[in-house]
């Protein structure tokens, strides 16, 4: 009995594909920095570092809220538009003062997050489906507020110093994405209803059987990419001076990538939050070193060449995980 | 009593798919369920677990009467289920499955990762398995999943623990220690109810059985005190009076050329050996009890499955199929089991349904020769006795005896030399049953050779020339027609399972 058990407790020894990407991710993003740093003067610059950080949080707080999303399996198109209806929000309501502009946005965020979780809950429509016609509903939305034009924020009310100041000599942009993150990382990994949001990704029939909540999970997950999304709207606008209801655009593929190449499976059930977020400065990094070596003067290559770059950079990471997961799969 | 099911009657869109059914159990008790196919031993679980609801009777469970509207309800009052394909969150933790739900928390609202590891661990400790609780489930075989899904009841409380054919996927070994397990439940006044098909696993672990039949509960006893022969019985069941025997033609059966020779045929782990022969005029039987690998047998012949080992010869020639498009050409039909699945297309007319696969030879200049079509399709609604509206009503306003002859029809408008016919009375009435089978015959008078799959006793003692048995994927009997006999059946079929 004893020699049988021992034979039938033996695990598989595969190791899982994500842990594994997750590590590529970290690689890659060093070696990036380490190339950066030894080939241009000054990358490492406080300059550098702290407006990097400064214009990209707003897109790791999409990406934050997508990996959720993306863990249960489903998909949030609508972030892009939704920072934009965001940002005009925020802008209107900046000259009542920084909260007001900070509230509204978020608020607008949420309304378009929960939105998106009946819709997917309640009516069991497709994610794919659902946040795409959110997406088109929130940019009508924005140009409609702003009638077709960007909408100046109040600087009188503190609002830009949101988007714009430090604290502590940090930017406070990245403070927020630092915090949303470190929230993010206990949530997902030490809190039981981040587990329940794996355990459904990893099969909504068996979560279901097991007693979860699933619909209130599902539910709670788009209300919260739709409230980072608000977020990331705010903080726009306050860091531009304006809510601008045509940006954002591409925003979802960004967050969509970013998550990818981090290590989470499309089809869900595995993911990092931390990996998401090196995920999505290895993509910010891209854009910065693309800067950096224009400003060398050799080359002239055109903003255009950084979507390039970064589609390709996830092509290599997608089909790198699926060559994984048939290994995985064939031991 | 532990849990006490009276009267437990279910019917979906009319159709009764319980009739008055039971089922008791006592704590700490092993009981076996078992019935064939549609016998409604997974309607009555879903009832007891609250996936589906009762249209009447009652239920009783530690002395009290409960109506569950969900799973998560019974499995609040201690009824935990582990479905065949065992239902845990694959990239998660063993420890997480086991306790997913009812985390254990600390102060802070976070999870208790150690009080999570350590009662993992204790737990499974008791079914003596050792295993790391922080890999993710995928990465252990399906015996030890299974193992950690009992874990998970156990830690849930469970007083009943129902496994749901919790065998089928183990080898001889993994089984073992399922039995093993389940005594350690036994032990700890768990009881058990076992779904299963292999008879000697029952007679190894459970204490008392229940057997059902058409919705039916038709026997309840002792294990001890079921027989083999009595247990195949029940299961099998008597229909009424037997259809009275239809008329075959006497004696010389033996001395007709044979059409469809099957020698030692394998694949997979389904189908292991299985020989048997089709002569030319004859219905020729396949029984077995569920899982033995009748339907896949079928299958190889047909072209669906691929033929692993062994050879198939028709009319003295070797043929191996690999797709049924060949099959067809060759002149071999194939009746399914389940006409709703893989038979009729619904929402098409008779006409259309009737003439699938002659279509390719209905063609002229591309496109489907209508009159051509229309003739036939008069013909057989005809000849067949099909009662319809019109060629154009859409199949699924038939009854299902109905629905079986424009199927056969199918069939014969391609004018096979074999048809398979998978258990091709179930789900049709009494009467509609033997108008069926009358027509096999006829068309086996008339030279086609018929393969006929079949669970139900009379009907292989009523209309089969002669029956192959198998067991395990393996062919272990050959009655021939003047040694056919209710008896001479169930003992091939009982005692063959060893």
């Amino acid at each position: 009995m004893t020699s049988m058990l021992k034979i039938l407790s033996r695990p598989f020894v595969a190791k899982s594909s994500g842990d594994l990407a997750r590590l590529g991710v970290i690689v890659a993003l060093a070696g990036l920095i380490l190339f950066g740093a030894l080939r241009y003067d000054n990358f490492l610059s406080p300059f550098n570092i702290l407006s990097f950080l400064r214009y990209n949080s707003m897109f790791a707080l999409i990406a934050l809220g997508m990996a959720f999303v993306i863990i249960t399996g489903g998909i949030d198109l609508s972030v892009g538009g939704v920072a934009a209806m965001a940002s005009v929000v925020a802008a209107y309501l900046s000259p009542y003062g920084w909260f007001p502009g900070l509230a509204g946005g978020m608020a607008a965020g949420l309304i378009a997050g929960s939105i998106n979780g009946i819709i997917i809950t309640r009516m069991r429509i497709q994610p794919f489906i659902a946040t795409l016609a959110m997406m088109l509903a929130a940019y009508g939305t924005a140009l409609l507020l702003a009638n077709n034009q960007s909408v100046s924020v109040s600087y009188d009310t503190g609002f830009t110093t949101i988007g714009q100041d430090d604290f502590l000599g940090f930017p406070i942009p990245a403070w927020i994405a630092v915090l949303a993150y470190v929230l993010g990382w206990v949530f997902l990994e030490r809190h039981p209803a981040g587990r329940h949001v794996l355990a459904i990704g990893d099969g909504e029939a068996t979560a279901n059987l097991m007693g979860l909540k699933v619909e209130k999970t599902l539910f709670a997950v788009y209300a919260l990419s739709g409230l980072l999304a608000g977020l990331a709207g705010v903080i726009l606008a306050s860091q531009f001076g304006a809510g601008q209801p045509t940006e954002g655009v591409g925003w979802e593929l960004f967050a969509i990538a970013s998550v990818v190449v981090g290590g989470t499976l499309l089809t869900g059930g595995s993911g990092s939050v931390g990996a998401t977020l090196a995920g999505a400065l290895l993509l910010a990094m891209v854009f910065n070193i693309l800067n950096f070596e224009n400003g060398l003067g050799w080359i002239s290559l055109s903003a255009y060449w950084q979507s390039v770059i970064r589609g390709a950079f996830l092509l290599i990471v997608v089909v790198l995980q699926a060559k994984l997961m048939n290994k995985t799969e064939a031991n | 009593m532990l849990l006490s099911m009276q009267d437990i009657s279910k019917a979906f869109s009319g159709v009764a798919a319980l009739r008055s059914a039971s089922l008791t159990i006592a704590e700490g008790e092993v009981m076996a369920l078992v019935g064939q196919n549609g016998a409604g031993k997974s309607t009555l679980i879903k009832i007891l677990t609250g996936a589906y609801q009762r249209d009447s009777g009652l239920i009783r469970f530690v002395g009290e009467d409960v109506v569950f509207s969900t799973p998560a309800q019974s499995q609040a009052k201690g009824i935990a289920t582990i479905y065949q394909e065992i239902n845990l969150a694959p990239q998660r933790s063993v420890a997480e499955n086991i306790y997913l739900s009812r985390e254990p928390k600390t102060r802070l609202g976070l999870l208790d990762r150690r009080a999570m590891r350590e009662g993992a661990a204790a737990v499974l400790k008791t079914f003596n398995l050792d295993i790391d609780v922080d890999l993710p489930v995928v990465r252990f075989s399906a015996a030890t999943r299974q193992m950690i899904a009992i874990a998970r009841a156990v830690t849930q409380k469970a007083r009943l623990v129902i496994m749901d054919e919790p065998t089928s996927s183990l080898d001889e070994r993994e089984v073992s220690i399922l039995f093993e397990t389940i005594r350690t439940l036994k032990k700890n006044g768990v009881a058990v109810l076992f779904i299963g098909h292999r008879l000697d696993e029952l007679y190894e672990i459970c204490d008392r059985i229940t057997i059902m039949r058409d919705g039916q509960t038709v026997a309840q006893s002792s294990m001890r005190e079921m027989p083999k022969m009595e247990l195949v019985r029940h299961m099998l069941g008597k229909e009424l009076a037997a259809f009275e025997a239809i008329a075959r033609d006497a004696g010389n059966d033996e001395t007709k050329p044979v059409r469809l020779s099957v020698e030692g045929v394998g694949s997979g782990v389904r189908v292991r050996d299985v020989s048997l022969t089709v002569r030319e005029g004859e219905i020729s039987g396949l029984a077995g009890l569920l899982g033995a690998g009748r339907t896949e047998t079928a299958r190889i012949i047909f072209g669906v499955d691929r033929l692993e080992k062994g050879s198939i010869s028709i009319d003295r020639k070797e043929r191996s199929y690999t797709e049924p498009a060949d099959a067809i050409a060759d002149g071999i039909g194939l009746v399914s089991e389940d006409r709703k699945i893989d038979g009729i297309i619904p929402d098409m007319s008779i006409r259309e349904n009737m003439t699938l696969a002659l279509l390719p030879k209905l063609k002229k200049a591309g496109i489907v020769d209508r009159a051509r079509q229309q003739e036939i399709v008069a013909r057989y609604i005809k000849a067949l006795g099909v009662k319809c509206a019109s060629p154009d009503q859409p199949i699924k306003e038939l009854s299902g005896g109905n629905q079986q002859k424009v199927l056969l029809a199918r069939w014969l408008c391609t004018d096979p030399r074999i048809l398979i016919i998978d258990e091709p009375t179930r789900g049709i009435d009494i009467g509609a049953k033997a108008e069926i089978l009358k027509l096999l015959r006829s068309l086996a008078d008339e030279g086609l050779s018929v393969l006929m799959i079949s669970s139900e006793l009379e009907e292989l003692l009523a209309a089969a020339d002669r029956v192959t048995i198998l067991s395990d994927g393996r062919s272990v009997a050959v009655l021939k027609r003047n040694e056919l006999s209710e008896t001479a059946l169930l003992s091939a079929m009982a005692h063959q399972v060893n």
